[in-house]
């Protein structure tokens, strides 16, 4: 406790220069609302549209005031659909696209969010997610839509999904996003939360680290002769993508197509198709796994962790070993696909896993089903509350 | 000599409409090629954007580009086109299904008055999914979900469009002649343009009731609706508009750091919250503490919590400053804790409970404290020279307990609130909040 309350009404304690002058540090007053504009900005975003709601306005706002100034187009939509449809209808045309709500609005992605699966759209979603069910409370923080992400749209096949953990991963990730959308032709989700999105915090500049974002893999516009829009052989393999606009005609559907993208119940060709969007991802887990995987050799306790609440676990982390327990945490920053090598990697020589996170332990069951072997321990909350340090540092005493 | 002829052009493809005989769809189909052809479109010049149904199907019979989409949403998807690439001519083709579950999105492209031509295929009926009542289907007119007749007053789609901004709204039938000129004329329409083309689904709303190319003459008739070029609006499209306005406009996003002027040594973390009122300026009396603590050198973290109607109730701030970086945000028992007004004093019951014999609470005079085990200051605004006004009053307190308390350095406070357009102000009440009598 650094207050001298003693001395509380007679004048200032704390005068004292600090007797070894650092050297002058500049650090930036922001939030993950703004590293996540300005990573989408980076990454050449150029399309955003979106619908106002807690606690992802601020994102939206941001993007429709810079995107003019940049040459881009900022749009709010009369709903979700509206929005996210006019992001894959821009994406299509060339566009780098972004949208960003929360769970209620997610809702309302859905079945675009199937289209973009099936028409092979690159799109990024941000997830700001708030306490539900239902209209839940807006101003408060959760990590409730981790499996909604995954399973929201008719169909089950994969998307992927990211967890920044701090307000510069908010930057560092988002431009990951964009990148992994143009690789995969796929939507690909930035879960951020309430807390993350909208607390104040001071940042290191240094610590927003930019991604290199690729290219379009686009056919030349100018082919007059383009191979057809959509191939399946090797399924892994993603092709090219053909955009409106250029000297020969495109198809896109939304509906089981051929590799002209006309509408077929063909079975071995739907057949091709749906294994194509499930192995495009699931065949290239390695470029997609990300994990920040503090591990000590000793530790009889593996907390597990994303998203704001691995900000607690850090801080459990250090304040444990500061005792002396020995004691591995690992961060997910892809939650979708599961990083499933990385995360049986860091449970070796472990006995117990501490899975910690702000829903009613909805990631839990993705560890256990990769953990089979090993005690696996849920630490959820659902009532708005951060888990703070302590609780886990409780935990693994 | 040999006669060659030459082939028509056209942006069909050589395949024959999957529609049901005497379908109304094929000829409207027809009237849009011809439109396309008589523009002298290159089929990659236009991209058709089809909706769910039997309408749904028709992007399969162009050459052009195509984009196939979900129910009701076909606007959303070509607004998004029409705004990357507005030299595109792009065209919807929708049933009276998606005029009804897109309804928001009928509404919203006519009054952004978006260059795209909205193609509406209207049979009165889902003709796809068994003959279902539409939004169009009129009173009384039979179908499998209106057995006894429908109840609903169909949607007026040119008039819904036209006193909402569209540019150019027509209402006609698939068996007028002109069609391909006003489809045309819709397309070369700068802004929205509609049109509401009346047809038979001989699958179903004709055969449950008896419905002919005549009855739809004498149902408009009835309804008492007219056809033809019903509504134009001369207003800028979309598109362009937006390019147009954009051209001036500046990026507002930028890295503005907070430098570390007067390192300060600070030994542990320290939580500060300022409980008060919306309009209390209790947001920027916080932030003036993370600012100063960050001038000190030391890493800050500011939650803000009010209610969603922003100008009534309460408005608390909680202040992390830390030696170290902060991974966790959450304030569970301040050291400090400045209670400014009832409104705060009614969100301060957790924390005055978790405060111990450390904490001190900087409380305005005449608030009704609980019992707490922290230390209580008193703050008295009425000693002050001048009458503090209750917008001011949250950062006089606040300076007061950051002089007294040393949360952190008074100097780095003061030269944090000197700054900024509002600095003299502040520098004022920074000054009168330190001579507030305490007690």
């Amino acid at each position: 406790m650094p207050v001298d309350w003693e001395t509380a009404t007679r004048g200032p304690t704390i005068t004292e220069t600090a007797s070894i002058q650092r050297e002058t540090i500049q650090r930036e007053f922001t939030d993950g609302a703004t590293a996540i504009v300005r990573g989408a900005l980076d990454a050449g975003c150029d399309f955003f549209a979106g619908y106002p709601i807690t606690p992802a306005s601020p994102i939206l706002m941001m993007m429709l005031r810079d995107l003019p100034a940049r040459g881009g187009v900022g749009m709010q939509g009369e709903d979700e659909i509206a929005s996210i449809g006019m992001c894959i209808g821009a994406a299509m045309t060339g566009a780098r696209v972004m949208t960003a709500s929360a769970g209620p609005g997610l809702s309302l992605y859905s079945e675009n969010i199937g289209m973009a699966i099936m028409g092979e759209v690159p799109i990024v979603i941000v997830d700001v997610q708030r306490l539900g069910p239902s209209t839940g409370a807006a101003t408060t923080t959760a990590q409730g839509d981790v499996q909604f992400v995954r399973w929201g749209t008719a169909g089950g096949f994969p998307i992927i999904a990211l967890a920044p953990s701090t307000v510069a991963e908010c930057y560092t990730l988002t431009m990951k996003a964009f990148d992994l959308a143009e690789r995969f032709r796929c939507p690909v989700f930035v879960m951020a939360d309430k807390e993350l999105a909208l607390t104040m915090r001071s940042v290191d500049p240094s610590r927003y680290m930019p991604v290199d974002v690729r290219d379009r893999d686009v056919v030349d516009p100018a082919d007059t002769n383009p191979p057809p829009e959509y191939r399946y052989d090797p399924p892994e393999d993603v092709v090219p993508i053909q955009l409106f606009g250029g000297s020969h005609p495109v198809r896109f559907t939304g509906s089981t197509h051929d590799q002209q993208a006309f509408i077929t119940k063909k079975p071995s060709i739907v057949g091709a198709l749906n294994d194509h969007l499930i192995r495009k991802i699931t065949d290239h887990l390695d470029e997609i796994s990300m994990v920040d995987a503090d591990l000590d050799d000793a530790a009889e306790t593996l907390l597990i962790s994303y998203g704001v609440t691995a900000g607690s676990m850090r801080e459990a982390v250090v304040a444990a070993r500061a005792e002396g327990t020995r004691v591995s945490a690992l961060t997910i920053h892809s939650l979708w696909p599961v990083p499933e090598p990385a995360i049986m990697s860091a449970a070796i020589g472990v006995s117990r896993v501490v899975v910690a996170e702000l829903n009613p332990g909805l990631y839990t069951r993705e560890i256990e089903r990769v953990l089979p072997h090993v005690e696996i321990l849920s630490i959820a909350r659902t009532d708005g509350v951060l888990i703070s340090p302590d609780q886990l540092h409780e935990v693994i005493k | 000599m040999s006669l060659e002829l030459l082939p028509q052009p056209t942006l069909r493809t050589e395949s024959d409409y999957p529609f049901c005989p005497g379908c109304g769809h094929g000829p409207v189909l027809d009237a849009l090629n011809e439109a396309l052809v008589n523009l002298e479109l290159a089929p990659h010049e236009v991209v058709i954007v089809s909706d769910i149904g039997c309408s749904g199907l028709s992007d399969q019979y162009f050459t052009t580009s195509a984009f196939h989409g979900l129910h009701g949403r076909s606007i959303t998807y070509a607004t998004g086109i029409k705004l990357i690439r507005p030299d595109l001519t792009v065209v919807v083709i929708m049933g009276d299904g998606g005029t009804g579950i897109g309804g928001a999105h009928l509404l919203s492209a006519a009054r952004r008055n978006i260059g795209i031509t909205v193609l509406v295929l209207n049979n009165f009926n889902f003709g796809m999914t068994g003959g279902q009542h539409s939004t169009t289907t009129p009173e009384g007119f039979l179908t499998p979900t209106t057995p006894a007749g429908n109840l609903e007053h169909p949607l007026d789609i040119c008039a819904t469009v036209g006193v909402n901004g569209a540019a150019y709204s027509y209402r006609g039938t698939s068996f007028d002649d002109d069609l391909p000129d006003r489809i045309a004329e819709g397309i070369t329409t700068a802004g929205f343009a509609i049109l509401d083309v009346w047809d038979l689904c001989t699958a179903y709303f004709v055969r449950n009731n008896k419905f002919s190319r005549r009855q739809i003459d004498s149902t408009m008739e009835a309804l008492g609706l007219e056809s033809g070029v019903l509504y134009r609006n001369d207003r800028p499209e979309f598109a362009s508009a937006y390019r147009k306005l954009a051209e001036g406009q500046h990026p507002g996003l930028r890295v503005k750091t907070v430098e570390s002027a007067a390192p300060v040594l600070l030994d542990t973390r320290r939580h500060l919250v300022v409980a008060g009122s919306a309009g209390g300026r209790v947001r920027s009396a916080a932030r003036l503490v993370s600012l100063a603590a960050m001038r000190s050198g030391w890493w800050s973290a500011q939650r803000d919590d009010y209610p969603i109607t922003v100008k009534s109730g309460h408005s608390v701030s909680e202040v992390i400053i830390s030696p170290d970086e902060i991974h966790y945000s959450g304030v569970d028992k301040p050291d400090v804790l400045v209670v400014v007004s009832d409104d705060g004093l009614g969100k301060s019951g957790p924390y005055l409970e978790s405060m111990d014999s450390g904490g001190v609470v900087y409380a305005a005079a005449g608030l009704d404290l609980p019992r707490t085990e922290a230390k209580v200051v008193t703050v008295d605004p009425a000693s002050a020279e001048t009458r503090i006004p209750s917008a001011s009053l949250a950062l006089a307190m606040v300076a007061s307990a950051i002089h007294h308390t040393g949360l952190v350095s008074f100097e780095s406070f003061e030269a944090t609130a000197g700054e900024g357009s509002f600095g003299d102000k502040n520098l004022e009440l920074v000054a009168v909040g330190t001579s507030l009598a305490t007690s």
